[in-house]
């Protein structure tokens, strides 16, 4: 009972968070809104149980990745400009139409989802010593998942190579 | 350079950057004005605008009489007083002929060290509060106050002293004055080790300092520095071992020179200029002889029809006097004076290109100006 | 009832005003300690030997004019200092002063919670510390303001990652995240963990100086820079907000080091017996002596050393320290692998 109360006021908070990122008109506020938004997922996390998801959310996406898009916000200070289309309702119409074809797509899945019956979950395998969230978790990444693992590191090093060489002038 | 014109518009174009520095500014001692072209963070130049305190001295002069005219060269440069008055009183002195006597040029030397030490105990508090270590600033004027009380005792006064008069001293000094004198050297000495100890092995100082504003030998002859700046690019050039003047022929010292010429070359020469300072004041205060205090002088000081130049080597570089007198009134007919900061200045544009930002102040602090010197 | 809601209560109050009260008093500590490292006496008129210059200090800043400058962000600019201070406030919920001991008769434990996270939650909860001095700077609304803000902040997260990685060797040689069961396993390897780590040590000391901007760290905040440092338009009691978070994050700092690498709460040689006697300082009198040998040296080291140049500060950090620490990572690694 509790723990729906918690979790309809934080999932309230995270769409309304969500509604003011797209709506603000300040692109800085529109930034600190998403961290706040990151902050209550965090929440969401805890209270399904993933302590280590929740802190390691905060650090690494609110605390890291938000950080670097507010270093771009501010030094190149995007104002929205005025817009001379024809049709001024054009972004309402487009907004109309995409947002219909996702809520299509959304109610079938449900539609279908609900009239098959769900499939076995895989049973949890007896060789892992679990005891906490994060043994559980780093056990996974560095057994079942090492590639994938890996290749997101390499991927990360590559994206930083790259935008360092893009980036660099003759010093 | 023509006055550079500020970018309005946006903030990062690739464009030159420029930024005002001072004359209201913490770390350029006293009211100089920077103006610094930045790419980046580096600084492409510099243009350096003094001015600000300007008080016609050189004018002024003109309306003075010779006596009262020491009282102005005090007011120049305000942190080595005594030595402006040591060389405007030798330039007269060297345009009249006058013999000053031996126990006087002793006492000028004892004052002349007493101050060049003072002096850079101010340069090395502000030069190191300037880097970030503020605790050597209050480490620094803190010996600076024992010497200011001594001169405080000789005459009266803690930083404008008039301590000077052509042909002499005004003033004999009090007893016991020299046994204070050698009480301090034996302080100081310990002192000079315990800043050394805070500074000179110091990882983060020597970041900070070598390599910095690095100039060579020959050019900095070129651009016209002198004394301790110019001492740390290699040149052995001193006024007090080239040009004697005081009592500096019959005293034993040593001069440091640098090799590299960066700012870490310059601190290094003046920590041990400290030294070699108490080694002279030690001679002269042991070694003073009896006798007058004051030459042979007339009552009206009238130098005969002509012009002269003398130099000595003040705490910041070589301080000249030019002056040219017409014989016939009691005032210079042109007093003109080289100060050793003023052409120390130029260099500024010179050092800090191509370094960052931080570095500025640090190059200034470095060469060691003292504005009322380079205004006058 | 009790239990769950009045203790904890009661704790997080007296935690929280403990805290205000001594980030408020660490401006009189400093002062004092970096005057009588200068040969002279600090603040010595309010109060007998300067002890209510804190109180004269937060009077006249609260009465001071409140400044906003005519084009800030005006949400933004009032919310910085409170982001920068927030942060430092909450570390305190998972820090342990103490065991459980008893207490009028119940069974309390000194420390307001232990989450099996604990670690990750102090480093995770210091990261969004960064976003008060972007946006202060940012709020200004004024170029220089704006760049040195960027420029501390970079220097923020750069020396955070270093701080972690010492912190994962840690966790390494502890065993587990949470705050307790790292006090716990010094006390059962009769050791504390400055020994067994001690570079982890000097690059967690070292990154804890530059995380709260501390000399020789101190660049962005220098008077003597150009650039005025982020905190220029800031007036009055937003002001002291920021200087009272820098003191706050020095005091998480001193404890976090206190706790993970100094045995938090334990005494000295907690497993000898011969030493017993030193059970009559109450284990949480031992860690706040501790913390306060810590914040002596962030003072020392303040009164002592000049202070990098920006760029020399972004080498060290991102060329000396991190693979440092990651160099001693492997290591505690492959040492662990070898002696189980």
């Amino acid at each position: 009972m509790g723990e729906a109360i918690a979790f309809y006021t934080i999932a309230a908070f995270v769409l309304g968070f969500a509604v003011l990122v797209v709506s603000t008109k300040d692109t800085v506020h529109s930034v600190l809104f998403l961290v706040l938004d990151f902050l209550f997922v965090a929440a969401l996390y805890v209270l399904l149980g993933a302590q280590f998801l929740a802190a390691i959310q905060v650090l690494v996406y609110a605390g890291g990745i938000v950080v670097l898009y507010l270093f771009v916000v501010m030094l190149v200070n995007l104002k929205r400009p005025p817009e001379t289309y024809e049709d001024p309702n054009r972004r309402g119409k487009l907004g109309f139409a995409l947002s219909a074809a996702v809520l299509i797509e959304l109610g079938a899945i449900a539609a279908i989802g609900y009239a098959r019956p769900a499939p076995a979950l895989a049973p949890p395998s007896a060789a892992l010593p679990v005891t906490g969230n994060t043994e559980e978790v780093g056990w996974l990444l560095y057994t079942s998942y090492l590639i994938p693992f890996e290749i997101a590191s390499m991927l990360l090093l590559v994206a930083m190579i790259g935008a360092i060489v893009l980036a660099k002038r003759e010093l | 350079m023509s006055t550079p014109t500020v970018h309005h518009g946006a903030m990062f174009d690739t464009n030159e950057l420029v930024i005002n520095m001072g004359p209201q500014h913490p770390s350029t001692h006293g009211v100089l004005r920077v103006v610094l072209r930045l790419d980046g963070e580096k600084v492409v130049d510099a243009d350096v605008v003094i001015g600000y305190l300007h008080r016609g001295i050189e004018k002024l002069s003109e309306n003075r009489n010779w006596t009262q005219i020491v009282l102005l060269t005090d007011r120049m440069d305000y942190v080595a007083a005594a030595t402006s008055n040591v060389g405007y009183c030798e330039t007269v002195e060297k345009l009249m002929s006058l013999e000053v006597p031996r126990r006087a040029r002793y006492v000028r030397t004892i004052l002349c060290e007493l101050q060049r030490i003072a002096s850079h105990c101010l340069w090395l508090g502000t030069h190191a509060m300037d880097i970030g270590a503020m605790t050597v600033f209050l480490y620094a004027f803190r010996e600076r106050e024992l010497i200011l009380d001594l001169f405080e005792e000789y005459c009266g006064a803690r930083l404008t002293y008039n301590s000077m008069r052509i042909g002499g001293l005004p003033l004999e000094i009090p007893p016991g004055w020299d046994q204070k004198v050698l009480e301090f050297c034996k302080i100081m000495d310990a002192k000079v080790d315990e800043y050394e100890e805070l500074l000179t092995h110091n990882r983060i100082w020597l970041e900070r300092t070598k390599g910095v504003g690095v100039i060579d030998g020959p050019e900095a002859v070129a651009i016209g520095l002198s004394g301790p700046a110019l001492r740390g690019s290699g040149v052995p050039r001193d006024v007090r071992k080239d040009e004697p003047y005081a009592a500096y022929d019959e005293m034993e010292f040593d001069v440091p020179i640098g090799t590299v010429g960066d700012t870490y070359d310059r601190y290094l020469v003046r920590i041990e200029e400290f030294r070699q300072s108490l080694r002279i004041i030690r001679q002269a205060t042991e070694g003073l002889p009896e006798g007058p205090i004051v030459g042979k002088v007339p009552r009206l000081i009238k130098p005969p029809a002509g012009e002269t130049y003398h130099a000595i080597e003040s705490p910041k570089g070589e301080l000249g006097y030019f002056i040219v007198s017409d014989g016939k009134s009691t005032n210079p007919y042109r007093f003109r004076v080289r100060p050793p900061s003023f052409c120390n200045l130029q260099a500024l544009p010179r050092l800090v290109r191509g370094h960052l930002v931080a570095d500025v102040v640090a190059l200034i602090g470095s060469i060691d100006i003292v504005l009322g010197e380079v205004d006058r | 009832m009790v239990d769950t809601f009045l203790v904890p209560l009661l704790k997080i109050v007296i935690v929280l005003n403990a805290t205000l009260v001594s980030v408020t008093y660490m401006v009189l500590l400093e002062r004092k300690v970096i005057a009588w490292a200068q040969s002279r006496l600090g603040p010595m008129r309010v109060g007998p030997y300067g002890i209510l210059q804190p109180v004269a200090d937060a009077v006249k800043l609260m009465i001071k004019e409140d400044i906003t400058p005519v084009r800030a962000d005006k949400w933004v600019f009032t919310a910085a200092p409170i982001i920068a201070m927030v942060p430092a406030l909450i570390v305190y919920a998972v820090i342990p002063f103490g065991p459980e001991v008893s207490l009028f008769g119940r069974q309390v434990t000194l420390y307001i919670t232990d989450i099996n996270v604990g670690l990750l939650y102090v480093v995770s909860v210091a990261s969004v510390g960064v976003y008060g001095i972007i946006l202060a700077g940012y709020a200004s609304n004024s170029k220089y303001p704006l760049l040195a803000s960027l420029r501390a902040s970079a220097q923020l997260i750069s020396y955070e990652v270093a701080v972690t990685l010492t912190l994962v060797s840690v966790i390494l040689v502890a065993g587990s995240l949470s705050m307790v069961s790292i006090v716990r396993a010094q006390e059962s390897a009769g050791v504390w963990f400055a020994f067994v780590q001690p570079v982890a040590f000097v690059i967690f000391f070292i990154g804890g100086l530059a995380e709260t901007n501390r000399a020789p760290f101190d660049l962005p905040e220098a008077e003597q820079e150009l650039t005025g440092g982020f905190h220029t338009e800031y007036s009055g009691m937003r002001f002291a907000l920021f200087f009272l978070a820098e003191y706050a994050n020095m005091i998480v700092v001193s404890s976090v080091a206190t706790t993970l690498f100094f045995g938090g709460w334990l005494r000295p040689f907690p497993n000898v017996e011969a030493l017993a006697f030193l059970d009559l300082i109450p284990s949480w009198a031992w860690f706040l002596l501790k913390s306060f040998v810590f914040l002596y040296i962030f003072i020392w080291v303040r009164a002592t050393l000049p202070r990098y140049r920006y760029d020399q500060l972004m080498r060290l950090g991102w060329k000396v320290l991190i693979p440092l620490a990651i160099l001693n990572l492997v290591v505690t690694g492959i040492v662990k692998v070898i002696l189980l």
